[in-house]
């Protein structure tokens, strides 16, 4: 359901296209769709060895307690098994983590969160496995667990790590902090804990080599680079030791971005001498990675009798669960976006991220910003009210532009079309069908399926979410990326270590290769650590980064093979182009396709991407810290059933700022994904725990919309090519989960007039 | 424990050998007969991507017992069609945009051949009901949903 041309998606990625489909701007079909499609492709859960044993893990069922003692005599017992594993088997740093080491391979004193791995074994059947793990002792001494994360911050709970219970404080000072009024809004604002819930759990299978010298592991991750600089410190190995290769990646949403099962898996395999496979089912997986922060936030706005913001002050408190992860960054991300996409010159933040007995948190798409904005989001719509506008007007009113500051005293010096987004956004077309439908068909009531509502008891709302997302990591850190194309006879092999997990990184590699050199075919090599790294599949940042380091690498064979045209038909470099698969003059002299002009010759550079340098932020928060920005607009409509509580979502319409669709069939399905994400936020994705125990970690609990559950989605893609971005492209994929969850709670009290604070929102908040 | 036992898979009788009779028809697919295309995300029925065929009715791979589909056509997302060779269903969800990570991709590729089976002309509303037992995380089902009714319109052209 979009109004945009999605044109034919022709072109598959078989080597024999030649023509001009399949360039950048083109909606070209996935490379591994027809594989996908079939059952042929190899995820990482598929991948089998020779002689392969099974791995699995043994975790704590308490949040926190001592470890007294360890007996895993009864699991050497067992026929079947070959390896028994626990903290004194790692055999080089006990400790892994992407932005402090604090986490251990396996808990050898403490155990930190429910779930946390203690021991690991290697068995003939997964049977085995299970039966080994159960005839492990583990005697524990229980302890309270930190579950309050104000606790962390008041100092009141005793350190439940060596590096202590405040993971970063942050605060952002800007402007005059003596501002206040005329108009104020308050207001505060929690978010559950939403698992990214990827359908391919985690799998990995680890070779080692002859002797134990070194290891190759298979594995779905985000980034295999930083993976492997981990892996090899916790086995005590080079670097060059240990290879690591892309497994299909079923899904990724920032769950695979930390550590899970990677070490665990190279130490069974090196210690039995065999190839060792680990598969988590998905009460494991719930547990064996990192969440989305639960988070609160209190705003309070200032604004004048106009609605203009003039002063914000907030506290963000983000749940770190027991482990640092990405805390200190997902920190940072939300206190700098604290004005949403409205200009601010004053404001007065401050941010923990904390150290809890919970699930350790980290990345998920948004990466702080989602909640973020469902407070800044909460704040407009109060704001809206009080100063007596529609709730777009007062968007509208404070839009951001090109060249305005964030409260760090950045510049936003992109592509900044606020205003722009919320006018298409507000123009695409409601939803035609009453509540109920023409048809009157239950289905379409929320409760669905259930046909438990009344339709004369229904009533629908309408609510706006507008959002700002930062692009590419933050704070002076330089996530480059790596390139290497070969031409050859009218052939382009590229090589890069980007991860894909979906997002369809490797569709537009073939369209950048297509757009650049001429070439019709065009094949990817093998994904893995054997080139220069590509930085992470995630922060929205692989067209951009890596799109850029295919882009510059086919630039430079480009003009390679221009020098080598040029001195052949005594013609100057410069005048010579790519029409379509032509090498030509410009001056109309010569016309000849890229294979003849490529015939007997071998062209390669590699390329390495970096965008430009960013800042830490001083003491007061202020710095160039990020290094980009998208936007985005969303309108829900709802339907609500004040007395049982249910909500179905019927529409949402959105327009993103994508600079330039390189694949606008590609994009619409990062947009839609995006939407359900936000939506399950919205009003059913959340974890529970209840004194640090997981209470829901099965997809019967846990629940994700289902194909009744998502809304038709409308789109409009705003093309105003970046002209700091490779190809004027932006990156797409987490402004949607951005501002669709206020959208959608915004709708809902509309509908009922009533505040909501919190997502997911529940039946009970609904009705009591 | 161990059993021996055969299993009619996608036209042909397979041996399944040192089974324990406690493995799944998902488990039994997968690891002792090599047909790694049906996919389990949960174990337990809710989101569909084990899907396949058990004389001629959609189950879930992972809720069947093995031994228990003796006797009985179990057709997998392997016997739709020869590798290479996409039916248009696979096809039309490579064209439509509706594969992105595909972890649950065949498992809906059977529940559609299943759907256009018994319905060749389904509305919106049927596809999603017919289809909301199968969970897709990256999608968010609209260029699935488009997939299904660009088969639908093809089929009634042939015919």
């Amino acid at each position: 359901m979009t109004d945009t041309d999605l044109g034919t998606a022709a072109a598959t990625f078989d080597g024999t296209h030649s023509g001009l489909a399949g360039r950048l701007g083109d909606s070209v079909a996935r490379p591994d769709g027809v594989p996908k499609a079939q059952g042929s492709y190899q995820f990482s859960g598929d991948l089998t060895a020779d002689g392969f044993l099974w791995g699995a893990t043994l975790r704590s069922p308490h949040p926190y307690a001592r470890i007294v003692r360890i007996d895993v005599s009864g699991a050497w017992k067992i026929d079947g098994v070959a390896a028994v594993i626990t903290a004194e088997d790692v055999p080089g740093k006990a400790t892994y983590g992407l932005i402090s080491q604090d986490q251990p391979v396996f808990a050898s004193d403490i155990v930190r969160f429910h779930g946390e791995p203690v021991a690991a074994v290697a068995a003939d059947h997964p049977e085995t496995c299970r039966r080994a793990l159960a005839a492990i002792v583990v005697e524990y001494e229980v302890l309270t667990p930190l579950t309050d994360p104000e606790q962390a911050v008041d100092g009141s709970f005793p350190p439940i790590h060596p590096d202590g219970n405040i993971v970063r404080h942050q605060r952002i000072i800007r402007g005059d902090q003596s501002i206040e009024g005329p108009i104020i809004v308050e207001g505060t604002y929690e978010m559950g804990r939403q698992d990214q819930a990827f359908l391919g759990l985690e799998a990995a299978l680890a070779i080692p080599a002859p002797g134990g010298a070194g290891v190759e592991l298979y594995v779905a991750t985000q980034w295999l680079h930083e993976d492997r600089k981990q892996i090899a410190a916790c086995l005590g190995m080079p670097e060059d030791n240990v290879r690591l290769v892309l497994g299909g990646v079923g899904g990724a949403f920032g769950a695979r971005e930390d550590i899970s099962l990677q070490v665990h898996t190279c130490m069974l395999a090196l210690r039995t001498g065999r190839p060792v496979k680990i598969q988590y089912d998905r009460a494991e997986s719930f547990h064996g990675h990192v969440h989305r922060h639960p988070c609160t936030v209190w705003m309070r706005h200032h604004a004048g009798t106009d609605g203009r913001i003039r002063r914000i002050e907030a506290r963000f408190l983000f749940d770190g669960g027991a482990y640092a992860s990405t805390s200190s960054a997902v920190l940072i991300n939300g206190i700098t976006h604290t004005q949403g996409p409205y200009q601010c010159e004053n404001a007065t933040v401050h941010g923990w991220a904390v150290r809890t007995n919970n699930l350790p948190s980290g990345a998920m798409r948004g990466f702080g910003v989602v909640q973020a904005a469902f407070a800044h989001e909460g704040q407009m719509d109060k704001l809206a009210a009080a100063v007596g506008v529609d709730p777009v007007e007062i968007r509208l009113r404070n839009a951001m532009q090109r060249g305005d500051r964030l409260i760090t005293g950045q510049v936003v010096d992109n592509v900044a079309p606020v205003a722009r987004l919320i006018r298409e956004t507000a123009a695409l077309p409601l939803p035609t069908q009453p509540v109920g439908g023409t048809d009157h068909d239950p289905m379409r009531l929320p409760g669905g399926a259930g046909r438990t509502a009344d339709e004369r008891h229904i009533v629908r709302g309408i609510g706006w979410g507008v959002g700002i997302k930062n692009l590419m990591y933050s704070e002076a850190f330089d996530d480059f990326s790596t390139a290497r194309v070969r031409l050859a006879d009218g052939v382009a092999s590229v090589k890069f270590a980007t991860v894909e997990v979906g997002q369809g990184f490797i569709t537009i590699v073939g369209q950048i290769a297509r757009t650049v050199l001429g070439v019709g075919e065009v094949v990817l090599e093998t994904i893995d650590t054997q080139i220069g790294s590509a930085g992470s599949t995630s922060a929205s940042r692989q067209t951009w980064m890596s799109g850029g380091a295919v882009d510059g690498a086919c630039r430079l064979v480009r003009e390679r093979l221009f020098e080598l045209v040029a001195a052949k038909y005594q013609l100057a470099a410069v005048q010579l182009e790519i029409d379509g698969t032509d090498v030509v003059d410009t001056l109309g002299t010569l016309r000849i396709p890229v294979a003849e002009a490529t015939a007997g010759i071998l062209i390669e550079e590699t390329f390495e991407h970096h965008h430009v340098p960013t800042e830490d932020l001083d003491e007061d928060g202020q710095g160039n810290c990020h290094t980009a920005f998208a936007f985005v607009a969303h309108r829900a409509v709802v339907d609500v059933d004040p007395e049982l509580g249910l909500v179905k979502v019927v529409q949402i319409a959105t327009a993103q700022d994508v600079g330039r669709a390189l694949n606008p069939l590609s994009v619409v399905g990062q947009i839609e994904g995006g939407i359900a994400q936000g939506v399950g936020l919205a009003v059913m994705e959340e974890l529970l725990q209840v004194n640090g125990i997981v209470k829901n970690a099965t997809f019967t609990d846990y629940l994700l919309p289902t194909f009744l559950d998502m809304p038709d989605v409308v789109i409009s893609l705003v093309e105003e090519p970046d002209p700091h971005a490779p190809m004027g492209a932006k990156g797409v994929g987490e402004p949607p989960t951005v501002s669709s969850t206020p959208a959608v709670v915004a709708a809902i009290r509309d509908a009922l007039g009533k505040d909501l604070h919190r997502v997911p929102v529940r039946p009970s908040d609904i009705c009591f | 424990m161990s059993e021996i036992y055969q299993l009619h898979v996608n036209g042909e009788s397979r041996d399944v050998l040192d089974a324990s009779p406690g493995e799944s028809l998902l488990y039994v697919l997968r690891e002792r007969l090599g047909l790694m295309g049906s996919k389990g995300a949960c174990e337990q029925g809710e989101c569909g991507s084990c899907s396949v065929m058990l004389d001629e009715q959609l189950v879930c791979g992972c809720l069947v017992l093995a031994a228990g589909a003796v006797g009985q056509r179990i057709v997998t997302i392997e016997g739709i069609a020869p590798v290479g060779a996409p039916s248009d269903v696979q096809q039309a969800f490579v064209d439509a945009g509706a594969v992105q990570c595909g972890f649950c991709t065949p498992g809906l590729i059977m529940a559609t051949h299943s759907l256009l089976e018994r319905s060749p002309s389904p509305s919106e509303m049927e596809i999603r009901e017919e289809l909301s037992g199968n969970v897709c995380r990256c999608t968010g089902y609209g260029r699935i949903i488009d997939a299904v009714q660009r088969v639908a319109v093809a089929r009634r052209g042939v015919s």
